[in-house]
């Protein structure tokens, strides 16, 4: 704790002396005491703000595709447009949406988000649509049948019976987006692109490429494996099918 | 709007700066980009088809050709490149290493569900035909399955030509993303510039893929094809 706060009022250049061991200064490959004491400073604020600015993309895009989705259940029409539209954001290549959208929004958090939240839809609107149309017709006329209304079909039956095609598609747009994340940085001070970045200015000393790297990655597979572990939960009978 | 025409003339005077004569032309990057991207494509193709082919054909490691997928969306290209960077150093070899290790996941697992997939009552009339395995898969299988191997090229080159820009900013130089990393040399219009020039060539790439796996489905997958793929990769998905 002194430690940060003697280097928000010290020099502008840090004093690497203060926290320096033997392995830092002598650049060994991977050195455990650079990440304890820079764990507070550099690493968890990039982490949390990774974990951010994909909990917001996430979230928006999955508001965004149900919406899209259920429309497009109602009325096929809507199918084409959306699918032609979705596929051509997620075909622009990530460096380069980032800066088209800095042009007319800005280098700040929007760009950001917008550019991630559009890598969502596809793989959201795709995943929730497919879901919603394979339900069984003999179910969805048992529910008629119960006298439900279209609106209590949807919410009741519909939804619920297409979670795993739904968290499939959750499992991948929120993967994706904490891989897309790192670039953020690019246009925006935040993720753990930051750290990358630097680290790759440092030259020889490689522990925070590999920390802030692995993090990213870990952070991928840790959220890949809480999706499951939720979808296991949310929809026991197809693991009653299984068995 | 004044960025974009700024950008557009960059562009239209194929990225030359007045003072900086010794840059590298836009035709001359973005041919760059596509010759690193195609040896990384092409490497992975000769991984990937085999290994996601013969495990459908024989029906077997679902479980890890499919998520094999997912983990391989999870690699962040930059750190994947970073990493490189820190065991071997940066060069065309980690780049492409890196291209490889992001481009066979897709390739195995559409080209396993491809074959998987293929209808067993067709596998099963071509065997009372009398073909043999290896004429089972040649002759019914494969054909049945390009669309959806070529699903997962087209995935797998669109992943390549993002990987190959972002390598720029990990110090490799050799593609467009050169000038979107160097904007103290192009300025925002350059950098604009250029990422419009990335945007066009991932969709040219993905819409010339495109028209080559329409070129290559059988005749008569055409009419049924968008529906069928569609349910079965979610299905896939699911799984």
């Amino acid at each position: 704790m002194t430690g940060v706060a003697l280097a928000a009022s010290g020099p502008v250049i840090p004093d690497y002396g203060s926290q320096s061991s033997s392995c830092v200064v002598h650049n060994h490959f991977f050195c455990t005491d650079w990440i304890a004491n820079n764990w507070s400073s550099v690493l968890w604020p990039a982490l949390r703000g990774h974990m951010l600015l994909c909990l917001a993309a996430v979230t928006i895009g999955f508001a965004i595709s149900l919406t899209l989705a259920i429309a497009a259940h109602r009325y096929r029409r809507l199918e084409r447009p959306t699918l032609l539209v979705t596929t051509f954001l997620y075909t622009i290549p990530s460096l380069a949406l980032f800066e088209l959208l800095v042009a007319p929004v800005g280098p700040n958090v929007f760009s950001a988000e917008i550019a991630l939240v559009s890598y969502t839809l596809l793989i959201l609107f795709r995943n929730i649509l497919t879901g919603l149309r394979e339900v069984p017709d003999e179910i969805l006329d048992a529910a008629e049948g119960m006298g439900m209304s279209r609106r209590q079909t949807l919410w009741r039956v519909e939804l619920p019976l297409a979670l795993p095609a739904i968290v499939a598609g959750l499992r991948i747009a929120v993967v994706t987006i904490i891989a897309l994340a790192t670039i953020v940085y690019t246009i925006y001070d935040a993720g753990l692109g930051v750290p990358i970045h630097n680290a790759l200015g440092e030259g020889p000393f490689k522990t925070e490429l590999i920390a802030a790297g692995g993090l990213a990655i870990v952070l991928a597979l840790l959220a890949d494996a809480l999706l499951v572990a939720a979808q296991r939960v949310l929809t026991p009978w197809t693991r009653a099918r299984a068995g | 709007m004044h960025e974009f025409l700024e950008a557009f003339r960059f562009i239209a005077h194929n990225g030359a700066i007045a003072g900086q004569p010794a840059l590298p032309t836009l035709t001359h990057l973005a041919l760059e980009t596509l010759k690193v991207g195609a040896i990384g494509v092409a490497i992975s193709l000769v991984i990937a088809v085999p290994v996601g082919v013969w495990l459908g054909h024989v029906h077997r490691g679902s479980f890890v050709a499919i998520n094999l997928g997912n983990i391989g969306r999870a690699l962040p290209s930059l750190a994947v490149l970073a990493i490189g960077d820190a065991f071997l150093g940066l060069g065309l070899t980690v780049v492409e290493l890196a291209l490889v290790i992001l481009a066979v996941p897709p390739i195995v697992t559409n080209a396993y569900l491809a074959v998987d997939g293929v209808d067993r009552d067709l596998v099963d009339a071509a065997k009372g035909m009398g073909m043999s395995s290896a004429e089972i898969l040649r002759r019914v299988e494969l054909p049945l399955a390009v669309p959806l191997v070529f699903a997962g090229i087209r995935t797998a080159a669109v992943f390549v030509i993002s990987t190959t820009t972002i390598a720029s900013l990990a110090g490799f130089s050799g593609s467009l993303g050169d000038v979107i990393a160097n904007e103290t040399s192009y300025h925002f219009s350059g950098v604009l510039g250029a990422a419009i020039c990335v945007a066009a060539l991932a969709l040219a790439v993905e819409g010339v893929l495109a028209l080559v796996q329409r070129a290559l489905t059988p005749r008569g997958l055409l009419i049924s094809q968008p529906e069928r793929a569609r349910g079965r990769v979610a299905d896939a998905v699911t799984a």
